[in-house]
């Protein structure tokens, strides 16, 4: 009276669109507590999914339930003290010891808030929905060519050491074959005929005489045919195939000075990271260069560079300068699809700004595959950006953005990848 | 437990296969069948942690239509579950017919064996034989209509939107509980299925006609007096209420609405009989796998390993203790069975006072009845003994909002248990949990608003979420809906309304 079914098997994720159902509902509180996550990831992190924390009120369902007061009268297990007529405290906190069954829950709601995980995936998704991500990845992001030998076949010629004897020796058998068909069926008949003639009582020598002439020049003709000829050789076949490289360097540059504080320091953060992550869908190996400067420029590690305070003033050369640098002694040009993001808060000695320009136009910009700079100021715009919106219109790969609070930089980010969209199409 | 050991005991290792499944299934059927366990067919599947969550999620639905608030209970689960936090149950069983109960495929060879005794033929038993599953529920047709709901939802969400299906599925959510008929019992559904569905139809197309006539202005419909109320009783069934009379209203919604209400029907008995459902599966469980080690089949490490269990899941934490989160409705009922055998088998002179019935009776017929015939509510207050509530040490507190102190009303004394147990079985009364709130008006011939009326027990007020509540009830029905209390005076005071009064527009 029982049936045994193993339901291991099917269905897997059946509960999947629930929870896609869940996510989409909850989407801007998701994208919400995204954000404030992403402070606390270093840049180059990206292996891991993402903890989500939804404030509970935000989740619950409504319903009619009974508020708190009013009589109640509550049964409880494992009386060790009371007596008949006892009086005790009210519990503060109204919930207290929670009642019976059903009454706990219905008002004794926790506020904890609810916290759940999301996937690498469902996490790159939300950061990168406004994106529409797989169309820019198509179109924009021009990588780097790299040439690959690769076997494709077999040609009619080509250097000896190509030589693919196999099928040079398919190709002799068949032309062999090919050549002396109609030999041998000719030959075939005329033995047949000499067998029939010698088993032949009467006398046939003059006819046999020439019988024995044709098969032996048909034989002879067979024999010539010869074994190997340059028309049965194969050789392999290579090809160059184009392959993008897998590779890239991102540089990130920032300006230290003593007029960036934390917080527009994590506001470039977060345009680094969106950058990171944006490229890891792309490339394979990603190397991210930190390069801080005030008056100087040096490659510090992610630590440092992100949270360790410098003073002074502000030439923003000097980074550019170190960048061209390093990719001349380590990332050289037709092995690396190169990267740049530069933030700042505007602030740069005046007379560098135009060396600044300069350096990008000629050294920079040819090297690099997308170079982005922000501006992260409440204030005008200074020399630094004049001189850049020159750059940028002359060089299609370089884009700026003025950013003033955390909330600009999904659009900001949208934006410069958008308008690379357009003009690569 | 001196018995011979006639038998040989049945492999006792942990990982389990079909095979041995099927063995342990056929010996536990056979000492089911001894106790006179009516059951359905069983249909028995095997899943994966995974799956088991997901059937958590859809709140023991085998199939359930897509919504988020599933999604949000199966992160949940998962969350809580991969923390370590939680356990997850042994099994889940669905009251249908044949009856599917989902066993874990990490369980153990004497945990499914467990898990079967008391799902396949506990809870299975007591979903075909109590009362309140014969009238509430229809095992045959379960499965099928859901399946028909969760195709029909999809069909709408394909035709009209997620979103649109979704607000209304979120409105039908927050009204679920006012969606049964506490009083007025439903036809008898195993009877007439085919002809009630068919009723159905003409129901709800007579629905439609009287919408219509209902947004016809000076409307014809119930002429006689333009003063009479509509409804003419308040109704206590708000979906019910929603799904044939909301003016505009569109079919599918409609529908989508009868859907939720018969779901929670479906789950209406469930609630009531918590208690002695788990109790009673508990109760067969334990003495299903005793009596198989009575007759050898089972190995005393086998035993080790399934009391271990079973007294994890019956254990009462007492008041102060860090774990105690209510009281135990496995231990309750777990314990409240075994006493009735007790008081059977063995009654005290205090026993024959208290239950004069059934002391002395036989066990098996007096415990099968008290199966069939009550919920959590009745069974408590006709079989909770002075005892159990020693052995309990239940007591009793007063809450009253006026006094700014508790009071202990009773102990477990002589003059404490009828009081006990009173409230013991109040606490379980559906009625004290669940808020009363009525339809009582809809001005049919005016602004087509709606009225409610909550009616508080005990002096509860309403709990903060109404005007959430009510602003659903609002999509639903689409014309201003307000809920009314009456003050002391008995005068009706408006709690909450919907829009709000400032923001009112036509």
């Amino acid at each position: 009276m029982a049936n045994f079914i193993d339901r291991r098997l099917n269905g897997k994720n059946k509960s999947m669109v629930n929870r896609q159902r869940f996510l989409r509902r909850y989407k801007s509180q998701i994208k919400k507590s995204l954000s404030d996550a992403i402070n606390k990831r270093g840049v180059t992190d990206v292996s891991s999914g993402e903890n989500i924390i939804i404030p509970k009120k935000d989740l619950s369902e409504p319903f009619f339930h009974q508020g708190d007061g009013g009589n109640r009268n509550r049964v409880l297990p494992g009386n060790d003290q009371f007596t008949t007529g006892d009086h005790l405290p009210r519990p503060k906190g109204q919930q207290g010891q929670g009642g019976g069954e059903g009454e706990a829950s219905d008002s004794g709601e926790g506020d904890d808030d609810f916290v759940f995980s999301i996937s690498k995936e469902e996490y790159l998704n939300l950061l990168f929905e406004d994106l529409e991500l797989p169309n820019l990845e198509k179109k924009q992001l021009d990588k780097l060519i790299e040439y690959k030998t690769v076997r494709t076949g077999y040609c009619a010629d080509g250097v000896p050491s190509n030589i693919d004897i196999v099928k040079s020796l398919q190709g002799s058998i068949a032309r062999r074959i090919a050549m002396t068909a109609c030999k041998r069926r000719e030959l075939k008949k005329l033995k047949e005929r000499l067998t029939q003639l010698e088993q032949d009582n009467v006398d046939n020598i003059s006819e046999i005489k020439d019988l024995n002439k044709q098969i032996k020049a048909l034989e002879i003709k067979i024999a010539k045919v010869p074994f190997i000829d340059t028309f049965d050789l194969r050789f392999r076949n290579y090809a160059k195939q184009a392959v993008p490289t897998s590779k890239a360097v991102m540089f990130c540059l920032m300006d230290v000075s003593g007029s960036m504080d934390q917080a527009t320091k994590d506001i470039a953060k977060r345009f680094y990271i969106l950058l990171y992550l944006f490229l890891t869908r792309t490339y394979k190996a990603i190397d991210v260069v930190y390069i801080r400067h005030h008056t100087q420029a040096k490659e510090v590690d992610e630590q440092e560079f992100f949270y360790s305070q410098e003073t002074g003033g502000t030439i923003a050369s000097s980074a550019l300068e170190l960048m061209a640098k390093i990719i001349d002694e380590r990332y050289h040009t037709s092995d690396w699809n190169i990267y740049g993001a530069q933030a700042s808060d505007g602030d740069n000695w005046a007379d560098d700004s135009p060396r600044c320009g300069e350096l990008l136009n000629n050294k920079i910009l040819p090297q690099s595959r997308y170079f982005s700079y922000i501006e992260i100021t409440q204030r005008a715009h200074q020399t630094l950006w004049h001189q850049y919106t020159k750059v940028a219109e002359s060089n299609a790969h370089f884009a700026m953005r003025h950013i003033k609070s955390v909330d600009d930089i999904y659009p900001v980010f949208r934006d410069l990848f958008k308008k690379n969209t357009s003009q690569a199409a | 437990m001196t018995q011979e050991k006639r038998n040989r005991p049945l492999d006792d290792c942990a990982d389990w296969t079909f095979n041995l499944l099927e063995q342990y299934q056929a010996e536990i059927e056979r000492v089911a069948k001894h106790y006179r366990l009516d059951t359905y067919t069983n249909q028995i599947e095997v899943i994966t942690t995974e799956q088991m969550m997901d059937a958590y999620a859809s709140v023991g639905m085998p199939i359930g239509y897509n919504h988020w608030t599933f999604g949000k209970k199966f992160i949940q689960t998962e969350q809580t579950y991969k923390r370590g936090r939680m356990g997850l149950a042994y099994e889940i069983v669905i009251n249908s017919n044949p009856c599917i109960s989902y066993l874990m495929e990490e369980n153990t060879m004497p945990m499914q064996a467990l898990v079967m005794a008391h799902a396949c033929y506990g809870h299975n038993s007591f979903f075909k034989n109590n009362y309140l599953f014969k009238t509430w529920t229809d095992a045959d047709s379960i499965i099928d209509y859901l399946l028909f709901a969760k195709k029909y939802i999809a069909d709408c969400e394909h035709k009209y939107g997620i979103d649109e299906v979704e607000a209304t599925l979120d409105a039908c959510h927050a009204l679920m509980n006012h969606g049964v008929d506490r009083y007025k019992r439903p036809q008898k559904l195993s009877l007439d299925e085919e002809l009630k569905r068919q009723k159905d139809r003409e129901e709800y197309m007579q629905s439609q006609v009287n919408t219509l006539w209902r947004t016809l202005p000076k409307s014809p419909d119930k002429t006689n007096d333009k003063s009479i109320t509509f409804p003419a009783e308040p109704q206590e069934n708000i979906l019910y209420f929603i799904e044939k009379n909301a003016p505009l209203l569109k079919s599918w919604q409609r529908e989508i609405v009868r859907i939720v209400r018969k779901i929670s029907q479906y789950f209406y008995p469930q609630k009531q009989t918590q208690v002695m459902n788990e109790g009673w599966a508990c109760f067969w469980h334990y003495t299903i796998l005793n009596h198989l080690y009575d007759e050898g089949l089972v190995t005393n490490k086998f035993m080790l390993e399934f009391l271990h269990n079973h007294t994890n899941v019956v254990a009462q934490p007492e008041y102060n203790s860090p774990y105690y989160s209510g009281i135990n409705p496995y231990a309750l009922g777990f314990n409240m069975f075994m006493d009735i055998r007790r008081i059977c088998e063995n009654p005290t002179d205090e026993d024959r006072e208290w239950f004069p019935e059934i002391a002395g009776s036989n066990w098996l017929d007096t415990l099968h009845f008290a199966m069939e015939s009550f919920k959590d509510e009745s069974f408590i207050s006709q079989y909770l003994s002075p005892k159990l509530i020693r052995d309990f040490k239940l007591f009793h507190i007063n809450d009253n909002e006026d006094k700014n102190y508790l009071e202990v009303a009773a102990i477990h004394n002589e003059q404490g248990y009828q009081k006990i147990r009173t409230m013991l079985s109040s606490q379980y009364n559906l009625s004290n949990l669940e808020v009363n709130i009525q339809v009582i008006n809809a001005d049919i011939n005016g602004d087509r608003s709606l009225t409610l009326r909550y009616i508080p027990q005990n002096n509860v007020p309403l709990g903060d979420s109404k005007n959430e509540v009510l602003k659903h009830l609002h999509h639903l029905w689409q014309f201003d809906v307000k809920l009314v209390q009456a003050d002391d005076q008995g005068k009706d005071m408006v709690i909450a309304a919907c829009p709000s009064f400032k923001e009112q527009n036509d």
